[in-house]
């Protein structure tokens, strides 16, 4: 292997992969045969998950290493070309796999903002740090802080930051892995959050990067695959053209747009059926407003009266001749559900009632931005939209195990052409993603609302008996036919039903579940290893004991990998606050922490070490304070600063992070003559008697 | 390690063709976004504002991060701050 050449074993990758693919659709075929043959899906659904983690396992096993660039930047000869892929996989995570498409559906034109955000980031990558990075050379992005700024502080800074925001995104993604498992094999929660960890662990324990980088491109082909087969069918079953990403637009959101303002005209029969039903909503809530004003005025004695009334009724319904049994449980389960005291009628009420409004408003237009009641609102809704693009923007150039990718490749050169294709390939899923939302809207607006309850699709029987929080479906109105406000929808629903919507058979679904792991597991791993190179390259070995042997900083990286891995699936079995936060989050430290130091670093050769840490300090410190004031979990709900919601906190980190490191250099002296030489050397890819900073 | 004035006129073109994709870039996020609105009133494949957001803008950003890549080395080669093949 040593004496082969960049471009044969480029060659022979493409080899192997073109095998690997050939190979997994022949899997696919044989338990589509499978299938056909009257295998029970079940059986079919654990053939997915153990093949797809044995896969993994397997090129894991295969990548076994013990040499340190190897294990931290799999030997820097990963080629543009596959290397895109990897970054593919490890960017693109449960919630971009899963989540996107059904935010989209709900949020229309607002939920872009992560398709814009999510990929708009890579020009940044691109234009400030990728090549300049891959110069520079070293393991991790510590390390870079820690050459160019002199000193262990603003390394110890930037493992901080890269700790938290990893640790943060890690849990995510952890999250999705146990999902999709307990969805698929109906394994317990719990179990399939340790079933995943296994899988993330074959992998990345034996091999560091190396085995991941691997497994990512085997996961992107999945994940790829598996995403775009549905949506191809679907498009071809509504339009006969196998092109979503054209007519959906084309020829499907027009037949969406009339059919929205349809359901808003009551003039219409449909906007008739449709109002017949928020009526019954706009009455509930207004019933729960009146208990609402009930309890104000009356206290507990109010409470006791209306609890008092249900008990009744169960009387009632009891004494009555011939006694409903379905409707004396209902009535004993409101009583038993009745709220123990006021501060609990009051959540409860609120609750119900802002449930009801929400179910009895219009239906908001698909392609409308920034819809609000008046101009004031619109304009906050843009403004939030712009800050979120942003934040997400910046994030993405400053995730440490994205831009760790590009340490991998062999050349400057071949790290800007690996930005090229990492974002073509996260393109493909990304500009699939809203084209699938509006096929999808297409399906019930156009044909499941307004048939009738008597002949339901078998896909939504099928979800809403699997989960009632994915499908939803009641006759509020009772005349037998279904009005688009008796459906609610979860967002995971748009991709997790497109196979079955498109009329495909249970294998595709074992697929798109088998792609949904890839993208969780993929990211989870690369997220890992940020975490344990963090901590055993840049504190331990950097800043603890630099005279450790090879050997030595491994097997720390490893341990600290099992610990790492162990302590994330705890923390996410406890079920902690909401992904998408959680991911947000995560974008917005990195973008306030790293984004500001790194690039000023390689653009201004003044920024110095005091500089570094306030602007890192500063302006994680900023990000960190306005998510803890303002988000709801911490229960300060302090007023929001310019209406920017706490999801975009980085609006505030990274200008505080770009002044602290301005205002930081210039009030101490310029950095030594090394360390402009060591600008220099990143800036250009090849120096005449140049340094050099090349870890080995 | 002393810097000659073509490396300086290298790093001087960098920073030129950097600003100005970063001007595109902005042009083809923030200022498409702000008027999105107003952009819907024209229909290209969809209303023009949420075809951008949703597709349009992601193609530009490919097409910059391509061009950049190889405006770049080809420069790399014209400065003669290339690295050689195969490392």
């Amino acid at each position: 292997m040593a004496s082969q050449t960049q471009s044969q074993f480029n060659a022979q990758l493409k080899k192997y992969y073109s095998f690997y693919t050939g190979g997994f659709i022949a899997f696919v075929i044989v338990v589509g045969i499978l299938e056909q043959m009257g295998v029970p899906n079940k059986i079919l659904g654990y053939m997915f998950l153990f093949a797809t983690i044995l896969l993994y396992a397997g090129i894991g096993f295969m990548s076994k290493t013990a040499e340190v660039a190897e294990y931290y930047v799999a030997g820097r000869r990963v080629p543009a070309f596959f290397n895109g892929m990897a970054t593919g996989a490890d960017w693109m995570s449960a919630a971009s796999f899963i989540g996107m498409a059904g935010t989209l559906y709900h949020a229309g034109h607002d939920g872009l903002a992560f398709v814009t955000g999510w990929t708009g980031g890579y020009c940044l990558v691109a234009l400030f740090l990728a090549p300049y990075l891959r110069k520079f050379g070293q393991f991790t992005i510590p390390d870079f802080l820690g050459a160019r700024f002199g000193g262990n502080l603003p390394r110890l800074i930037g493992v901080i930051a890269a700790i938290t925001c990893s640790f943060t995104y890690v849990i995510a993604q952890i999250y999705g892995v146990g999902l999709i498992t307990s969805r698929f094999t109906g394994l317990e929660f719990g179990v399939g959050v340790f079933v995943g960890l296994a899988g993330i662990l074959v992998c990345s324990f034996l091999g560091g990067m190396k085995a991941v980088t691997w497994t990512q491109v085997a996961q992107y082909i999945i994940l790829i695959v598996a995403y775009m087969i549905p949506v191809v069918w679907l498009s071809v079953k509504q339009t006969g053209v196998p092109l979503p990403q054209i007519v959906a637009y084309t020829t499907v959101l027009p037949k969406v747009a009339d059919l929205e303002k349809q359901f808003n005209d009551k003039a219409t029969p449909k906007g008739a059926a449709e109002d017949s039903v928020r009526q019954i909503f706009r009455d509930r809530a207004a019933a729960a407003d009146a208990k609402l004003k009930g309890l104000e005025a009356g206290g507990a004695n109010f409470l006791a009266e209306e609890k008092a009334k249900l008990s009744a009724k169960v009387a009632e319904l009891k004494a009555a001749p011939a006694p409903d049994v379905k409707a004396v449980e209902a009535a004993e389960k409101a009583v038993k559900d009745f709220p123990a005291d006021a501060a609990a009628a009051k959540a409860a009420w609120t609750k119900d009632k802002a449930g009801a409004a929400a179910r009895a408003a219009p239906v908001k237009a698909h392609a409308q931005p920034y819809q609000g009641k008046d101009e004031a609102a619109q304009d906050k809704a843009r403004k939030n939209f712009l800050a979120l693009v942003m934040c997400l923007m910046v994030g993405t150039a400053a995730l440490p195990h994205i831009l760790m990718r590009y340490y991998t490749t062999p050349s400057v050169k071949e790290a800007r052409i690996s930005v090229f294709w990492s974002l073509f390939f996260i393109f493909l899923l990304y500009f699939t993603a809203p084209s699938l939302a509006v096929l999808v809207k297409g399906e019930v607006y156009g044909n499941l609302v307004g048939s009738s309850f008597a002949s339901l699709p078998a896909w939504v029987s099928n979800w809403a008996t699997v989960d009632k929080t994915l499908m939803n479906i009641a006759d509020i109105n009772k005349d037998g036919i279904i009005q688009l406000a008796e459906i609610v929808i979860g967002g995971d629903l748009v991709v997790l039903a497109t196979p079955e919507i498109a009329g495909l058979p249970y294998v595709i679904s074992g697929l798109v579940a088998a792609g949904g792991l890839a993208a969780a597991l993929s990211t989870a791993d690369g997220l890992l290893l940020t975490i344990a190179n963090a901590l055993s390259h840049d504190l331990y070995y950097k800043m603890i004991d630099p005279n450790a042997p090879t050997v030595r900083r491994i097997a720390v990286s490893k341990g600290l990998l099992l610990v790492v891995a162990v302590l994330a699936a705890y923390v996410t079995s406890m079920k902690p606050g909401d992904i998408l936060f959680l991911v947000g989050a995560a974008f917005s430290l990195a973008a306030s922490g790293f984004f500001p130091a790194l690039v000023l670093g390689v653009f201004w050769k003044r920024a110095n070490k005091l500089g570094a840490i306030i602007g890192m300090s500063a302006g994680l410190g900023t990000c960190a304070y306005y998510m803890y004031m303002t988000y709801p979990f911490f229960k300060v709900n302090a007023p929001l600063w310019w209406d920017i919601n706490p999801i975009s906190a980085g609006t505030f980190g990274i200008p505080v992070g770009f002044i602290g490191v301005i205002i930081g250099s210039l009030i101490s002296p310029a950095p030594s003559k090394e360390i402009q030489e060591l600008v220099d050397h990143v800036r250009y890819p090849n120096l005449a008697g140049d340094i050099d900073t090349s870890g080995r | 390690m002393q810097l000659t004035d073509k490396h300086k006129e290298y790093w001087q073109k960098t920073l030129r063709m950097t600003g100005l994709l970063l001007a595109i870039w902005f042009v083809a996020t923030f200022v498409v976004e702000y008027f999105a609105r107003e952009l819907n009133s024209i229909t290209f494949i969809g209303p023009l504002g949420f075809y951008m957001s949703a597709q349009g803008s992601l193609i530009i950003y490919v097409l910059i991060i391509g061009f950049y890549a190889r405006y770049m080395n080809n420069l790399d080669q014209e400065y003669g701050v290339h690295e050689g093949e195969d490392e």
